[in-house]
């Protein structure tokens, strides 16, 4: 407790570099990954090489992945952006899938009237698909919102700061109390974050609540 | 991408494939320790998920675990355990086995929990004993599932087995850590890429494993693959370090 509160002011900074390498991934995934899970389940011909394409990315170990993409784009090692990428990849390999099975899960007969009452397809999928889609992509955004902000802790081994640098410098300099003061805000932070796609789920579609009720 | 030539000329370069600590010692080291650790998870986990599955009891407990894990950052076990336990292989072993533990433990559960219930009455109907019916009726119907839990295990320990070198000495982690050390990109790069492979050829190892048991439990399905037998959405996946 001591050593926490001598060291308010730099965890409190290492909380935002945390925040702010965390939340922007989570967001572009799903921006990407609605409109390619959404032709993933559109077109079977698609379908394949979307999801197996996607799958294989998250093979790929973080740590590899952290030094793959500045190695392709350029990127500085250290930079936030080199993070931000990697992440948003990792995001959509697992977001793709989610989506995709999301509108899979939208029934045929639900389109077919759709159309007959005059819906455009644009309109068909900002009003009837997408609401329908909700709730499964709300489960997989949940998934990558917490593994993200757990993940985010890695790029500290190769000097990317975040709540994860309290462990290396806990660990090099033998202070049990950094370390765990990282891990239990890193816990916090993806319960919090979590807890927050929750509500913009309430928001968002609020037909969930009266179904569930 | 020049780098890239660099990275393959260093993976390539025999120098690096001779001598005490070669690429082929890290590769087993890496592959040895990965295995170490997921069967203790397989030990542990398997007979877990099977009871609970089995008895439904303890189904909040595994949905909590299983979710609950994936906000743990396992750099932050990793040095935890090592200050407490020192260098060497307990640390970063106990931290992975933190790590490969829920996936194990929900492919079991939700294995044995998605085995239709009429086909487990039908069982239980011409008098097979419940030792019977868990190991001839759901532990092959569960198994394309279970080997998914561990494929999906398998897949994070080696991935993060490359971060066990930052508190023990072992694995490809080694000349990742000492390219990090001294600025030598094409090394770390080089044993990036080297781990990269060897958690897709894993994961392919698994993946032939699971349709193999699919085709085994449901013949007539088989052409649909391992598709169907994917746990419910979020019971296994976590984004892996």
């Amino acid at each position: 407790m001591t050593w926490l509160s001598q060291n308010l002011h730099i965890v409190g900074d290492l909380l935002v570099d945390h925040l702010l390498l965390a939340i922007p991934p989570i967001l572009l995934a799903l921006l990407l990954s609605v409109p390619l899970g959404r032709l993933a389940a559109g077109s079977p011909r698609l379908r394949t090489p979307l999801l197996t394409g996607t799958g294989l990315l998250y093979a790929i170990p973080s740590l590899a992945m952290f030094i793959i993409i500045p190695a392709i784009t350029g990127f500085s090692l250290r930079s936030p952006a080199t993070m931000i990428t990697a992440l948003t990849v990792y995001g959509c390999a697992l977001l793709v899938r989610g989506a995709a099975d999301a509108f899979a899960s939208v029934p045929g007969h639900v389109r077919l009237a759709a159309a007959a009452t005059g819906h455009s397809r644009w309109a068909m999928f900002w009003k009837v698909e997408l609401p329908l889609a909700g709730p499964v992509l709300l489960s997989s955004l949940r998934v990558v919102t917490v593994s993200t902000v757990s993940l985010v802790t890695v790029g500290a081994v190769i000097g990317i700061s975040s709540l994860g640098t309290l462990f290396t410098d806990g660990f090099q300099r033998g202070i049990e109390a950094s370390i765990l003061t990282g891990i239990v805000l890193t816990v916090a932070v993806a319960f919090a974050l979590d807890g927050l796609c929750v509500l913009a789920g309430r928001l968002t579609m609020p037909w969930l609540r009266a179904v569930r009720a | 991408m020049n780098l890239f030539v660099e990275a393959i000329a260093w993976l390539l370069d025999p120098a690096n494939w001779t001598g005490a600590g070669n690429l082929g010692q890290r590769i087993l080291e890496h592959l040895g320790f990965s295995a170490a650790v997921v069967l203790t998870a397989a030990v542990i986990g398997i007979p877990a998920g099977i009871w609970i599955g089995h008895t439904g009891r303890g189904r909040a407990l595994v949905i909590a675990v299983s979710s609950g894990a994936r906000a743990l950052p396992t750099l932050g076990l990793l040095t935890i355990f090592g200050l407490a336990l020192g260098i060497g292989l307990e640390a970063p072993f106990l931290a992975l086995l933190v790590l490969a533990l829920p996936p194990v433990l929900a492919g079991a559960y939700a294995g044995v929990e998605s085995v239709d219930r009429p086909v487990i009455g039908a069982a239980r109907a011409v008098g097979m004993t419940e030792w019977q019916i868990v190991q001839a009726v759901e532990l092959p119907l569960a198994a394309p599932v279970i080997i998914g839990g561990l494929r999906s295990a398998a897949l994070q320990v080696i991935s993060t087995a490359t971060l066990a070198a930052y508190v023990a000495n072992t694995g490809i982690g080694r000349p990742f850590f000492e390219g990090v050390k001294t600025q030598q990109y094409d090394m770390m790069l080089g044993a990036s890429l080297l781990v990269g492979l060897l958690a897709l050829v894993v994961d392919l190892g698994f993946q032939l494993a699971q349709s193999a048991a699919a085709r085994r439990a449901e013949p007539h399905r088989a052409r649909s693959g391992a598709k169907a037998h994917r746990a419910p959405q979020g019971a296994q996946e976590r984004i892996h370090a």
